[in-house]
């Protein structure tokens, strides 16, 4: 089984993904390994806009027919938007967990952070361990 | 513990499931898509191993007697080759497990749960003393698979010596299917119609292949646990150790028509006679979610102040609902009653809803 690692952003451990998109703004999602592990997500609860969290925290839940998954924060920062079409139709995620199914937008307090997280080579070896 | 293997195994691999511990076994969770799966049950036909469910034989000259003392339902109304739902209680009223049982020309025969077999086994055993009966676990020796939904009669038939017309549900038949001589129960636990098979674990196989290729242009596929749980779950079929265990009654359970407490004495008897008449203290009820979130087992349950608690809770598929199961004191269970779910520490508005949230094929 190949999952799609895609390079132009950073992941997490706990398989979510992170992406600069504007100046300190980045976007954060959850990895293909993640939404085929979890399989069909049948419900998505994200931060209000304007929360902050620290790296590590957990900002929402992901829950598929099995079982519910938190979201861990890649960095610290305050959420400025979220993926309002998740809310009905949460499973875009599985569909495309790297693009559209985008989970929310942050503005990074420190994006320094980002260096301490796995480029794409690390974490495509991770989900090949753990499979 | 070592997980134990059902001899489809490899066969499950081969088609891509994912497999995950369960009751000591380690079993095909999903091939595909669990709601994908759950589609192909309740619009087609899906193909279940479930192999690591339990099989025991009652018999002997007081079979019969033994039973009627063991289970709360009423096994004497049993005509041959009938099967009924029925439970096993502890005197208190609390549920050894919930089973199914075959009346045979020669015996009974006895389906239980994979966790509760070994348990099952002991508890008949101590009780046979002052019967003149046997009980023999043949789950080792026995297959099981499951074929339901509404194309699996077709199915079936074209690879089947027996008239499957005249195997009503609830009830059974003995013939070969793909060669393999089996006993053929037109039973389920997906709330679709469907029929449940046991025949000679080393065949598992031919039965297997032969359904799925007679099935294929039907467009029937294997299923995995997650699918099946999701389907016996909205026509809000119990599953032990949720709806079911040593604490919780069957009248509690809404179980009531499994519970014959007028047919003479059992275990359990004078303890679910009691709840009969007074009210059990607690009563399962159904769930829908009116704010968002998705209620699952253990999640507390406020209503009117008093606690409750969800049994299974999940995003039903058929009916797109994110739906409970939850045990909650009996007097407070109305239908329309507003109660909270309380979801990672928040409390979620919910609504209790009338059982079932999907009313099963057999019952239109």
């Amino acid at each position: 089984m190949a999952w799609q690692v895609p390079e132009d952003r950073k992941y997490t451990k706990t398989d979510e993904w992170i992406k600069v998109v504007e100046g300190d703004e980045a976007l954060v999602g959850i990895t293909d390994y993640a939404q085929d592990q979890l399989s069909d997500i049948v419900y998505v609860e994200l931060p209000e806009v304007g929360e902050s969290f620290s790296a590590g925290d957990v900002f929402g839940v992901v829950e598929s027919v099995k079982a519910a998954a938190d979201l861990n924060m890649p960095a610290s920062g305050e959420v400025v938007a979220v993926n309002t079409e998740l809310e009905d139709t949460p499973e875009i995620v599985n569909e495309d967990p790297f693009e559209k199914g985008w989970m929310i937008r942050v503005r990074l307090s420190d994006p320094s952070e980002l260096d301490a997280l796995l480029d794409a080579a690390a974490y495509a070896k991770q989900c090949e361990e753990h499979d | 513990m070592e997980l134990k293997r059902t001899n489809l195994y490899d066969t499950h691999v081969k088609l891509g499931a994912r497999m995950v511990p369960f009751a000591g076994w380690e079993m095909p969770v999903q091939y595909t898509s669990p709601l994908e799966e759950h589609a192909t049950v309740r619009s087609a036909a899906g193909l279940f191993d479930i192999d690591h469910m339990g099989q025991v034989i009652v018999e002997g000259p007081d079979a019969l007697d033994f039973l009627q003392y063991m289970v709360t339902s009423d096994p004497s109304t049993l005509a041959e080759w009938e099967a009924s739902y029925s439970l096993l209680c502890y005197a208190d009223g609390g549920t050894v497990d919930d089973i199914f049982i075959y009346r045979l020309p020669e015996y009974f025969y006895v389906v239980v749960n994979a966790a509760n077999l070994a348990k099952d086994v002991k508890w008949l055993r101590a009780h046979t003393p002052g019967f003149d009966v046997t009980v023999t676990d043949v789950s080792e020796e026995t297959y099981m698979l499951a074929f339901q939904g509404p194309k699996a009669q077709e199915v079936l038939q074209s690879i089947c010596d027996v008239d499957l017309s005249n195997v009503p549900f609830h009830a059974s038949a003995r013939g070969r299917v793909a060669g393999v001589e089996c006993l053929i129960g037109n039973t389920g636990y997906t709330g679709e119609y469907g029929y449940e098979l046991f025949f000679d674990a080393s065949q598992a196989e031919t039965v297997w292949n032969a359904i799925l290729e007679a099935g294929e242009p039907h467009g029937v596929k294997p299923i995995g646990l997650a699918a099946r749980d999701s389907l016996r779950f909205e026509p809000c079929l119990p599953l032990y150790g949720h709806e079911l265990n040593a604490d919780i009654s069957p009248l509690e359970a809404g179980l009531g028509f499994a519970v014959r407490t007028n047919k003479g004495d059992f275990i359990g008897r004078d303890a679910l006679l009691k709840q009969r008449l007074e009210g059990p203290p607690r009563k399962l009820v159904c769930l829908e979610m009116v704010d968002r979130g998705v209620p699952r087992e253990h999640y507390e349950v406020i209503v009117d102040g008093q606690k409750g608690v969800v049994t299974s809770g999940m995003f039903a598929p058929t009916v797109e609902s994110y739906a409970a199961m939850a045990l909650i004191p009996r007097e407070l269970a109305e239908i329309g009653k507003e109660v909270e779910v309380v979801i990672r520490g928040k409390p979620r508005k919910a609504r209790i809803v009338k059982r079932p949230f999907y009313i099963p094929a057999y019952r239109r």
